[in-house]
């Protein structure tokens, strides 16, 4: 199983700016004109529901504000996919390494509350991190000794991870009132919000670690490597490259993104560790990150519009009475479109 | 504890593993002609969702697992025309179809939260007539129970002892010499889809029509991934399939049985014993894998000159 990184925005997209606008265009213009059909057939209205979308979520600075929100745990998780594929790995597991990196940051804020914030937060960071190498490090081993493929092994983890949680909060946590999640984090637990809205530290963790991802890839020799690593493991093993250590490592940093992930939703969204709190954020990072074919700029645009969509589906389920899964299906659809890649002139073939 | 509480255990068992293996057998023959289906869990909820809302509407209970099968075939049509006609990446392309059964679901489904259907009838186990009313009602299940096994052998006997079995396993083994040998791997790819798709479709209609007869989002929980991780498990194989299935219900079983016992041990450690098992055997095999996996599994097939 391969995933076609780089290369393939360069392959589906001409490199014409013009074309891409266009194609760009019409593909979101399929998308909202095939959910358009969905609605019409639930009986709503598409056009008002996609005017309160846009209303929602680009027409205030609140609704600006909530889109940022959502985006930050779909870019940080991206990038634990997008890392470790940059030496062909495939982290499908990000879902699982989410949750981890949740779990060991809800100990650290549950067992050193009275620490002050900026030792408490960097010590629920540095756990959330260490949750998610943690949960990274079995597939990796597996696969840097050749005996299981990472792709079936973080897939399976993935499955396991939330059970952890749910023993964890029913056994140990789970405050006086409601057994399905742990008391509310102390403030010095919280991570800081800016402007009065919910957006908070981990967009600015997010951010500077797309950049450091930039960067490494591009400039060090570590970047160099790995790239030779994803190009041609065999070759750069026998120049002296150690492979083994390279995709223990890389994976083990993947998980760990992951698991700030995690660390950032318990700390700065939700305050609060809840049974089955992510259905589906660390795959909506795997989507995004083969979506923006593993770039950095191309994650941030993914991110960001999935995010949109996401945050106007909340409003949707509010004014139009639909249940709040239909976002799922305008996500499913553009992801759809995108994965058919449709032309609107035939192109040669490839 | 008695007799009757451990009956009582290996009944809801058979209950809960058969939408299992009916979906783990569906993502056998789709895995067997080489691709990955991960939005399993996306089609069990479309076709619950859909054979339940059949099932009130009409008020058959076979219209409802018909209606279930179809629409199994059909969502997996979407992934046979992303991956096979559009060369999408699969492991992407099954995701977004998962996320689209999570949207569609609860669409289709939202009407019918909190009706009553009559569901499929039950039918005794004959030979049990002797024993006292409580005994044979708890063995008295659907036919979708009933065919379930005979549904592994109908699909291993499919794979195995015909020309067409043959065909779908040499595509996922290599496209290019089976189109070499007169094959065409898109044809045989999309059967493939649509055969996993009914039966998939036959899963999440016993699911939901059968089992706990009415509909609630997100009402799977995960059943999906447990069928992908039993094919593994399963090493790709129908029969093996049973065990698989057994051993998950055999887990759910054991879970009951000691919460009925007053055993502690909390239902969420027990709930991972199925993965754990599965990563075990997976280490355990690890080192001929290439004997068990289809080789072009995943892989896109660009079509042959």
């Amino acid at each position: 199983m391969q995933i076609s990184a780089s290369p393939l925005i360069q392959k589906v997209f001409p490199p014409s700016l013009v074309n891409t606008g266009i194609r760009y265009l019409w593909m979101t213009l399929l998308t909202l004109l095939l959910f358009g059909f969905i609605l019409l057939a639930s009986g709503k209205d598409p056009i008002r529901s996609y005017q309160d979308m846009f209303t929602s979520t680009l027409g205030s600075w609140y609704g600006f504000s909530e889109v940022l929100v959502a985006m930050i745990p779909m870019l940080i998780t991206a990038l634990a996919v997008a890392l470790p594929s940059r030496v062909g790995l495939i982290n499908v597991g990000g879902e699982g390494q989410l949750y981890l990196g949740a779990a060991f940051a809800t100990w650290g804020a549950l067992t050193f509350q009275a620490q002050p914030a900026w030792i408490l937060l960097t010590l629920m960071t540095l756990l959330g991190m260490l949750g998610g190498a943690v949960w990274a490090f079995l597939p990796a081993y597996l696969k840097a000794i050749g005996l299981v493929n990472e792709t079936i092994t973080t897939l399976l983890m993935n499955s396991i991870a939330p059970k952890i949680i749910g023993f964890l909060i029913f056994g140990y946590w789970h405050s006086a009132v409601d057994t399905v999640k742990t008391a509310n984090f102390a403030s010095a637990a919280r991570l800081p919000t800016f402007f009065g809205t919910r957006v908070h530290l981990g967009l600015f963790f997010g951010l500077v670690l797309l950049l450091l991802f930039w960067f490494i890839m591009k400039y060090t020799r570590w970047g160099l490597e790995m790239r030779a690593i994803g190009g041609n493991p065999q070759a750069a093993r026998r120049n002296g490259i150690p492979l083994k250590r390279y995709l223990i490592i890389v994976m083990c940093l993947g998980g760990a993104l992951a698991g700030l992930a995690g660390m950032a939703q318990v700390s700065g969204f939700y305050g609060v560790l809840l049974l089955n709190f992510s259905i589906g954020l660390g795959f909506m990072g795997f989507l995004i990150c083969w979506l923006a074919g593993g770039e950095p700029v191309g994650i941030l645009l993914m991110s960001f519009v999935v995010a949109i969509i996401t945050t106007g589906g909340n409003l949707l389920q509010l004014t139009r009475d639909l249940p709040y899964a239909v976002i799922n299906i305008l996500l499913a659809l553009a992801l759809f479109v995108v994965l058919a890649r449709p032309s609107l002139v035939q192109r040669k073939k490839s | 504890m008695s007799l009757l509480s451990i009956l009582g255990v290996l009944s809801s068992a058979i209950f809960s593993g058969t939408s299992l293996l009916y979906a783990t057998l569906g993502e056998v023959v789709d895995e067997r002609s080489g691709i990955v289906n991960l939005g399993l869990e996306g089609v069990l909820l479309v076709s619950a969702s859909s054979g339940f809302a059949v099932t009130v509407l009409t008020g058959s209970a076979s219209y409802g697992v018909l209606v279930a099968m179809l629409v199994g075939g059909l969502m997996n049509m979407i992934l046979g025309y992303l991956v096979v006609f559009r060369r999408a990446n699969q492991l992407a392309s099954g995701l977004a179809l998962m996320f689209f059964g999570f949207g569609l679901s609860a669409l289709v489904g939202k009407p019918y939260v909190g009706a009553k259907i009559e569901g499929l009838s039950r039918i005794p186990l004959s030979g049990l007539s002797g024993l006292s009313r409580l005994y044979t009602s708890l063995f008295s299940f659907d036919v979708l129970i009933y065919l379930v096994v005979p549904t592994a052998i109908l699909v291993w006997w499919l794979l195995f002892r015909t020309s067409w079995g043959l065909g779908l396993r040499a595509v996922g083994e290599n496209t290019d010499t089976a189109f070499a040998s007169g094959r065409d791997p898109r044809l045989i790819r999309i059967q493939a889809l649509f055969l996993g798709g009914v039966l998939t479709g036959l899963g999440a209609a016993h699911l939901s029509i059968a089992y706990t007869m009415n509909w609630t989002e997100y009402m799977t929980a995960g059943r999906g991934f447990i069928a992908v991780a039993l094919v593994i498990f399963s090493r790709w194989h129908p029969l093996r399939a049973i065990v698989g299935a057994l051993l998950f219900s055999g887990a759910v079983a054991f879970q009951l049985l000691l919460q009925s016992s007053g055993v502690q041990i909390s239902p969420f450690l027990l709930d991972m014993i199925p993965y754990v098992l599965t990563l075990l055997v997976l280490i355990a095999w690890g080192g001929n894998r290439k004997h068990s996996a289809p080789a072009s599994l995943g892989r896109v097939y660009h079509g042959s000159e």
